[in-house]
């Protein structure tokens, strides 16, 4: 069950994106836990390459101050530290995977919402509002109470907050920089072809009537398509339990869950297959056509 | 096997194109799409549309759920990578410069001109306030930021700071770094702040004025007006102009949210942030400019004349490059 509970709240993030060549790819939206996650990674990598940029300067300092050279070093840390900051975000969204190091391990990527192409104005935009929701707040946690009064620094962080937690607050998850961008963030689940679960499971020794295939539905079908990918076999049993109790299946002695609930995959995807060519598509149990 | 299910018999057909699509993208994600081969590079469209199609008679004819999903990923992966911007490095530079940047310079002259107002206005504000009475100066430029340049200053300390070739604590390129880093960094904001519907950016230019005027005044008390404009122009005008724009490029789209007129507000938002987008790119460059010009040339031209000449070609420069009419081939 919890597998179809999930299909239908997943549901509510698919998006429709049609191509050129007329076919909806139906793409899902990250979540915004997702792209928390993200962020967060790509934070530690750019505080971690900071400090680590700037121990090597420091050390490289310490090496050429005999020489005079640790003018262009200083040069080389201020304008490295900006570039870091400004251009971490853009540089690696500008690559063919529209992604930075913590989207990517995160499974998401940047992509425009027309369906086109993601162009390089459309990468800057979006991060220059960074700017604005997240290099302010975090200004404003480290402000200093000696610059401003307490009120306005609290003022300050609501003010921020709005613009933080903007992506809470419309259907299509944008923050401001997407807005702005005209992008989104998209799941890229990386999917391995799965070995197909009727290949070798249609079994002579199992004979279905009509009437027992025509039990179920599509839905069930694909619940227990993922029991037999999961092989659990407290789960397959109570599975073929209930297919056999309402399908009125008398089962022989010596009668294997597993080689059953197979055949009977097979025997049903062949069944609802064929309907699906002659335009029927039986959507679930009780779905009597 | 003609005994076998239809949608396993069509998988095993088309299976060898898919895995081939994914090995393909595989390796162009990895590395660059420089490294495939040309006869590689050209079959992913192929196989891309192949997939496409397999893609929809899945969906139309098979129930293995697992492969419908794994098609829509690779389709969807390999989507991206068919319509993404195939463009090289140096094609997308060449555009920039002859084309997008002052396209969306030249769209945005409207806002141009009002931040250019507002600056003046904040200007002439700080200026008389200060002239009237010099204890307003603390209140536009703080301690840190004038450096000694503020009305308790004798006349002779004011004109030495226009003419401090070298200040030998920190060398010139360091001073250029930072300069240039430090402005690029407001600007960012200016433009970021923006989305709020244009108020904070009005208001940031409109103190960038403010500082300047505060400073006039106070170079003008003494009768160094002139030298003053010297100094500050030799790379005010470039950095004067990149604020501007940042600040224009901000109320662009502040505007378009509050007023987006025949479009929706969305789409206002991000044609504007678009343009947007080019614009803070070349303002990052011109701040650049004006860095060098600050931590190189001023120290380093000391004659006000000539000061002013490199200001004034600057203007040139920026302008003609800018607004000089053309036609834009599509």
């Amino acid at each position: 069950m919890s597998a179809i509970a999930s299909d239908s709240v997943a549901d509510s993030r698919v998006r429709s994106l049609v191509t050129p060549e007329g076919v909806d790819l139906r793409v899902r939206l990250a979540t915004a836990s997702e792209r928390a996650g993200a962020l967060l990674i790509d934070l530690a990598l750019l505080v971690a390459t900071l400090i680590g940029f700037t121990f090597l300067v420091i050390a490289a300092f310490s090496a050429a101050r005999v020489n005079g050279g640790g003018e262009a070093i200083a040069i080389i840390w201020l304008l490295g530290a900006f570039l870091l900051r400004n251009f971490y975000f853009t540089a690696f969204e500008c690559s063919a995977r529209g992604a930075t190091p913590g989207k990517r391990l995160m499974g998401i990527r940047v992509a425009a919402r027309n369906g086109g192409a993601l162009s390089a104005d459309r990468i800057i935009a979006r991060n220059a509002i960074r700017e604005l929701e997240l290099y302010l707040p975090i200004g404003f946690l480290f402000a200093g109470a000696q610059d401003v009064g307490a009120i306005v620094v609290l003022c300050g962080i609501v003010w921020c907050a709005i613009f933080m937690f903007f992506p809470l607050f419309n259907r299509d998850r944008l923050r401001l920089g997407d807005v702005v961008a005209g992008t989104w963030v998209l799941k890229t689940p990386k999917r391995t072809l799965l070995p197909d679960m009727a290949h070798h499971s249609e079994n002579p020794s199992f004979r279905f009537t009509e009437a027992q295939l025509d039990k179920y539905g599509v839905k069930e079908l694909h619940v227990l398509e993922a029991v037999l990918r999961d092989y659990d076999s407290e789960s397959m049993r109570l599975v073929a339990e209930r297919i056999r109790a309402k399908i009125d299946w008398r089962r022989p002695a010596r009668e294997e869950d597993p080689a059953f609930l197979r055949a009977y995959y097979a025997a049903l995807r062949r069944r609802l297959e064929q309907k699906l060519l002659f335009g029927v598509r039986k959507r679930d149990k009780h779905d009597n056509v | 096997m003609d005994q076998s299910l239809r949608s396993l018999r069509f998988r095993l057909e088309r299976e060898a194109t898919w895995e081939r699509l994914e090995q393909l993208l595989h390796q162009a994600e990895r590395r660059s799409a420089q490294a495939l081969s040309d006869e590689d590079m050209l079959a992913i469209p192929a196989l891309y549309r192949a997939t496409l199609s397999s893609l929809s008679v899945a969906r139309a004819t098979s129930l293995d759920q697992a492969l419908v999903d794994y098609l829509e990923a690779l389709s969807a992966r390999a989507y991206f990578f068919v319509y993404g911007a195939r463009t090289t490095l140096a094609e997308r530079v060449l555009d920039f410069f002859v084309r997008s940047w002052p396209r969306a310079v030249q769209a945005m002259w409207r806002e141009t001109l009002a931040a250019a107002l507002v600056t003046g206005a904040g200007l002439a504000a700080a200026y008389f306030l200060v002239r009237s009475d010099p204890s307003y100066f603390f209140s536009f430029v703080p301690e840190s930021l004038a450096g000694g340049r503020d009305p308790t200053a004798t006349t002779e300390a004011l004109r030495a700071t226009l003419y401090a070739a070298n200040d030998s604590r920190t060398p010139l390129g360091v001073f250029a770094a930072f300069l240039f880093t430090h402005n690029a960094q407001i600007s960012l904001f200016a433009f970021a702040l923006g989305i709020a519907f244009c108020l904070p950016s009005v208001l940031l230019i409109a103190y960038n004025g403010c500082t300047l005027g505060a400073m006039l005044a106070v170079f003008d008390a003494r009768g160094l007006a002139f030298p003053f404009a010297g100094w500050i122009l030799v790379h005010g005008v470039t950095e004067l102009f990149a604020i501007m724009l940042a600040g224009a490029a901000g109320i662009r789209i502040g505007w378009a949210v509050a007023f987006p007129g025949t479009y929706s507000r969305l789409q206002a938002a991000e044609r504007s942030g678009r343009e947007g987008g080019v614009a803070m790119l070349g303002v990052v460059i011109m701040l650049f400019v004006a860095g060098i010009l600050e931590g190189f040339a001023r120290q380093l031209v000391l004659q006000d004349g000539v000061r002013l000449a490199i200001a004034a070609a600057s203007a040139l420069v920026w302008f003609s490059y800018f607004y000089f009419p053309r036609r834009w081939s599509a």
